[in-house]
């Protein structure tokens, strides 16, 4: 294991970068560019940074603006006001006329920690994912938010990106990684389960994985970076090679990840799909590390869940059915 | 402006309301009330001040218009036909599923429209990004938005006013198409605004008030609004909703309910009236 460090903090230096080589991409904050860390390109490109007060729609509006005539605008506040507060904005005025509005949602889920429900976003990945047209992103670590940022502005289009606030370890600095929009990313083979994870419940996902070995049980890990679009390829081969599947996120169970996969497994191959992820409810004030317990998003919960798909799955099993 | 150019804008005022009538009777739909109030405005913009190319809708330095009360296109989509953009007979698939011309302005099919709106409250701020972009990429064109007067009961608004000021965009000329009258009701009586030329002086804009329906008023206040640097501008235009149909005027109910056979009739024979009267 590599580097500790925020995605939020990964961010800043790579957007920082981004605009060195870049001189269409213009930044916008809702007075939380400290904490989103967008100050950093702010320091860099005073001229092309623009902080325009407590007022995040009237940023999504302005950015949307600006993209009609050419420029790359990043928008960042927290998560919450982000794809909460400012949904309709992002819909008709970026999304519907198709704009290249890049919506940075920081500080999302539960380890916000000590601040509470009213800034843990665990709703925006289902409420992005529902916008036609729009890519949803959310990386596991530092080292993929630095090439997730390369990649979306390489990308024309809507598209989220996902930010924590507290500093991860870093799992994606495996030989071969390489990061490309819509592909899952295997960090570990297995035949008996796979987890799907994303954000920061993947370095948990392999955690559980290990605890799993030592039961026999040979787990797959899969990284989701990208929640839209799913990799439906990803999915359907998991499903028919392992015939059970876990999901893990820091969101909601309803409409995120699980939601996503889901929808392909019926779709297309079902096998058992078990959920972690907060159980349709609010969060509360607490420490970060605490809060993933209370509410299930440990590597524990991974595995316990991981032992019930393996037992959910119909005798003679989908393995080697297709 | 000599008085033949005045009676021109007038006239095309005139047509874009008639075009705009049998667009909405085609359609058997469409926002009448709110468009018919602004056609002098449209016609000073697109016939006068506005710099644009209609063989080059996308032309990098044109001036910017964004009709942020959205869902006046009955008086939009007959102004760019009008002025060349696309051919007046495309009107007819208005708000038809096997055509482009959408209910509230849509930019991505449209030639001419700079700007998808229509949920309210949200174009003057596209408006807002428009002229930043130009200050930042030193291009010298000129963002003009409309916006309703009961749209600006959408906080956003404010939030873009404030904005504008405080960046100094003397390139950015929003027009409100005071008309008095929303969906509900007056704007009196579903939620007054009160002194708007206060307002928007103490939001530190450039402010003045006319009579949305002169043509020499609304071009002079242009005028006068690209002579005054460092602040954006707001002319409040006072105009009648429905404004040249007899029936309709000044009448909420008037905002998005199609006529019937002998309505129509009685609109288009007020129109024709209004038109020789020029």
């Amino acid at each position: 294991m590599g580097e500790k460090i925020a995605t939020r903090n990964a961010y800043g230096q790579a957007l920082a970068d981004a605009g060195a080589e870049n001189r269409d991409i213009v930044v916008l904050d809702a007075d939380v560019s400290t904490c989103t860390m967008s100050c950093m390109f702010g320091e860099k490109y005073p001229d092309r940074f623009f902080n325009v007060g407590i007022a995040e729609a009237n940023m999504v509006g302005i950015a949307a603006g600006m993209a009609t005539c050419g420029l790359k605008p990043f928008v960042n506040t927290f998560a919450m006001f982000m794809a909460g507060r400012t949904f309709d904005q992002i819909r008709n005025s970026v999304a519907y006329p198709g704009l290249d509005v890049k919506i940075v949602g920081t500080h999302a889920g539960l380890t916000v920690g000590e601040d509470g429900a009213t800034h843990q976003c665990l709703e925006d990945l289902a409420l992005m994912r529902s916008i036609p047209g729009m890519t949803v992103i959310c990386p596991a670590d530092g080292n993929e938010t630095r090439e997730a940022v390369k990649a979306i502005v390489k990308h024309n289009g809507p598209t989220y990106l996902r930010l924590g606030r507290m500093a991860l370890e870093t799992v994606t600095d495996i030989p071969g990684y390489s990061f490309e929009l819509g592909k899952a990313v295997e960090l570990r083979k297995g035949t008996d389960v796979t987890i799907m994870a994303t954000g920061i419940m993947t370095a948990r996902a392999l955690k559980a994985a290990q605890e799993l070995a030592k039961e026999g049980i040979e787990t797959r890990v899969l990284n989701f970076h990208t929640i839209k679009p799913i990799d439906r390829e990803a999915v359907i081969k998991a499903a028919r090679e392992t015939g059970a599947i876990v999901t893990a996120e820091e969101h909601n169970v309803l409409g995120g990840l699980g939601g996503a996969v889901s929808e392909v497994v019926t779709e297309s191959l079902p096998v058992p799909v078990m959920k972690v992820g907060t159980k349709d409810t609010f969060g509360r004030s607490g420490n970060a590390d605490l809060l993933l317990e209370i509410y299930g998003l440990t590597s524990d919960s991974i595995a316990e869940n991981a032992r019930l798909a393996i037992k959910a799955k119909p005798k003679g099993s989908h393995l080697g059915a297709y | 402006m000599d008085s033949l150019r005045v009676k021109e804008l007038r006239s095309r005022a005139w047509n874009i309301r008639y075009t705009g009538l049998k667009m909405v009777k085609n359609a058997r739909s469409g926002h009448i009330g709110g468009a018919f109030s602004l056609s002098e405005i449209m016609s000073v913009l697109y016939f006068d001040k506005m710099n644009i190319r209609t063989e080059e809708p996308e032309w990098e330095d044109r001036d910017r218009f964004v009709l942020s009360k959205g869902h006046a296109t009955v008086a939009l989509y007959p102004t760019l036909a009008l002025r060349g953009f696309f051919p007046v007979e495309v009107l007819d698939t208005f708000r038809k599923a096997d055509g482009n011309l959408s209910g509230h302005a849509e930019m991505r099919h449209v030639p001419g429209v700079d700007m998808s709106t229509g949920s309210l409250g949200q174009g003057l701020s596209a408006a807002v990004g428009m002229a930043l972009a130009g200050k930042y990429a030193g291009r010298d064109y000129y963002t003009y938005a409309v916006v309703g007067d009961g749209e600006i009961q959408e906080g956003q608004i404010w939030e873009a006013l404030m904005f504008s000021a405080a960046k100094g965009l003397d390139n950015l000329i929003v027009i409100l198409d005071c008309n008095k009258v929303q969906l509900d009701g007056t704007v009196q009586e579903i939620l007054g605004t009160g002194d708007l030329k206060a307002k928007f002086e103490a939001f530190g804009l450039h402010t003045l008030v006319i009579d949305g329906h002169s043509v020499e008023e609304i071009a002079e206040a242009i005028d006068t609004a690209k002579a005054c640097s460092g602040k954006p501008h707001i002319i409040i235009a006072n105009t009648i909703k429905g404004k040249g149909v007899s029936f309709m005027e000044g009448k909420n109910q008037w905002h998005g309910k199609t006529p019937n056979d002998e309505e129509f009739e009685r609109a288009f024979e007020d129109l024709e009236k209004g038109r020789s009267e020029v």
